[in-house]
């Protein structure tokens, strides 16, 4: 196989595909990623916030049985493997999209893959945050929801931001299996050409872009982190 | 005022129940600076919580001016809480905001309007005397400076009980000597009345009137800190007043007569007490055990002293004594 890869005939090719398609694939990789996150963390944030304030000593206990379904539905959401569960919610994508396949329509299993394990990452976030600055706030007056707005969520902003980037480039390597379900980008075109067309160098090279990709989102979602955390000394 | 009564609390743990604190009864009175001591345990931390009710008694009341705060509901509570509030052995101040920002916090939670707030923070930055911090961070401060940020934020909302818990553990001791100094001030000129939490005996002899000793759950002694300190009754105030055990006496020769001597807020200014006494009445008396503190200038504590067996002497000496002023004398008989 490596043999064949590098031939000048297999590089011109790769490189008159890559022109053509790469510069879109790029951004429907990038469209989908950050549209499937913003979503997620729509979804995932209230839902991390309430599996910490709604506990039995939250600032806003639930019924056991509330939180007992939250969990279950949760742990369930994340153990169904992400190809099987593109094919599972078709229903549910024709029903916001209008259609099962295509681009757009694979930002749909993306969120329901994705909320679940975010409201994860927001949990461990708000969880991290010293109990007694919480009971600072009640001993001051604050109810519930002031708790909520202006405490935990600002205080734990920096581990969030972290928490995000995680998110976000893990929904950034599930976007290249929904090249599978006509799903466009960087996966589309490692599959179609790399592993249909045993173009080799073409899937080479888009997995190359999608590594840059996650160095990128990490590098930046981590500056942001460090710089937004008022704790160290800058 | 507030009234302390009949408060018991008792924890569910899945080890059993543990009473932390069994049938208190206290008296706060407006403008007291009021020291709750104990060693760890004693249920210091959970006496000052059923106070703002962070901690629901589970028998028993507390009454802020005659209100049962257990009767609130948790709106009226939240409410109760601007006018008693809290600082921390840990500062705990929001680490993400500056430190104008933090005083206002309070107020925000309030309704006050952002500018009324602001201008709020900066006369309390001026109280606490640091001005110049409004933009930085608790991060960018030393222990001292993010405790006395701490207390301007529990100014802010101009509450008539200030409650310290452990408030100058985690300080250094001359830090710890400067915030009790604030606290003083702020008693003295804005008349807050001081609830202070403390295992530190030297906190409660700087700048607290009355003291509560808290044993295993139960008040052991509470009273003026003049009398307690002077003349301990209980076994655990004993402990806290004379850390190294009172026994620890010098033996006592046969025949010796023992008297206790107790300061009570004598003036210590030029009075070399024992040796005055030694010249004036020729009576040489052994110290077999002294502890004394001064408060402001006036003398605390105990002393016991060795005097020969003659009745004559011992007479003496007694009438000596006693007459300074504020020094009570008692023969001791038997082992001290």
């Amino acid at each position: 196989m490596l043999d064949k890869m590098f031939t000048s005939e297999a590089i011109s090719e790769a490189l008159t595909i890559l022109k053509e398609e790469m510069p879109f694939a790029l951004w429907e990789t990038t469209y989908v990623t950050v549209l499937a996150t913003v979503f997620a963390i729509l979804l995932g944030l209230p839902l991390g916030i309430l599996l910490v304030a709604g506990e039995k000593d939250g600032v806003l206990p639930l019924p056991k049985g509330v939180m007992h379904v939250l969990n279950v539905v949760i742990n369930l959401l994340r153990s169904i493997p992400f190809l099987i569960l593109m094919i599972l919610v078709f229903p549910l994508t024709r029903l916001i999209v209008g259609t099962s396949v295509g681009t757009t329509a694979s930002i749909v299993p993306l969120v329901i893959a994705a909320f679940p394990f975010v409201a994860r990452l927001v949990e461990s976030s708000l969880r991290e945050l010293n109990p007694n600055i919480i009971e600072m706030a009640q001993s001051m007056g604050a109810s519930p929801m002031q708790i909520i707005v202006k405490v935990m969520l600002p205080e734990s902003i920096p581990s969030l931001i972290s928490n995000f980037t995680i998110a976000i480039t893990t929904i950034l390597g599930y976007t290249a299996m929904s090249g599978i379900i006509g799903g466009g980008g960087l996966g589309k075109i490692a599959i179609n050409y790399g592993y249909y067309r045993y173009k080799y160098l073409v899937m080479l090279i888009a997995v190359i872009i999608l590594i840059v990709l996650v160095q990128v989102f990490q590098s930046v979602g981590t500056k942001l982190a460090v710089k937004l955390d008022r704790r160290v000394k800058h | 005022m507030i009234e302390i009564k009949n408060l018991s609390k008792t924890f569910r743990t899945t080890a059993g129940t543990v009473e932390a604190l069994k049938n208190i009864s206290l008296t706060v009175n407006d403008g007291d600076i009021y020291g709750i001591i104990g060693m760890s345990g004693a249920g210091k931390s959970t006496l000052v919580r059923c106070i703002n009710m962070l901690e629901r008694p589970t028998e028993g009341a507390v009454l802020m001016d005659g209100q049962d705060l257990g009767a609130l509901t948790q709106k009226e509570l939240r409410k109760v809480r601007r006018d008693v509030t809290m600082i921390f052995q840990g500062f705990n101040l929001l680490m993400q905001k500056t430190c104008l920002r933090n005083i206002c916090f309070p107020l925000e939670l309030a309704g006050v309007k952002k500018e009324d707030a602001k201008k709020r923070a900066m006369e309390l930055l001026e109280i606490v005397g640091l001005p110049d911090k409004a933009e930085n961070y608790p991060a960018q401060l030393s222990g001292g400076q993010q405790q006395r940020i701490a207390i301007a934020r529990a100014l802010a909302t101009q509450p008539k009980v200030l409650l310290c818990d452990e408030a100058t553990s985690a300080l250094d001791p001359k830090t710890t000597h400067d915030i009790l100094e604030l606290l003083k001030d702020i008693n003295e000129h804005l008349g807050i009345t001081i609830i202070i939490i403390t295992h530190q005996m030297s906190v409660v002899e700087e700048i607290c009137n009355r003291v509560a000793i808290l044993d295993g759950g139960v008040v052991a002694e509470e009273g003026d800190v003049s009398a307690v300190f002077a003349d301990p009754q209980s076994d655990a105030a004993k402990r806290l007043v004379f850390p190294d055990g009172e026994e620890e006496v010098v033996p006592v020769h046969p025949g010796e007569r023992v008297l206790r001597v107790v300061f009570n807020g004598a003036m210590a200014a030029g009075a070399p007490l024992i040796t005055q006494m030694a010249m004036d009445e020729k009576i040489a008396a052994n110290i077999l055990y002294a502890s004394t503190k001064c408060l402001g200038d006036k003398v605390y504590g105990n002393m016991l002293l060795g005097l020969p067996e003659e009745e004559e002497t011992v007479q003496r000496a007694v009438k000596y004594l006693t007459a300074t002023g504020n020094v009570l004398v008692t023969e001791v008989t038997g082992n001290a």
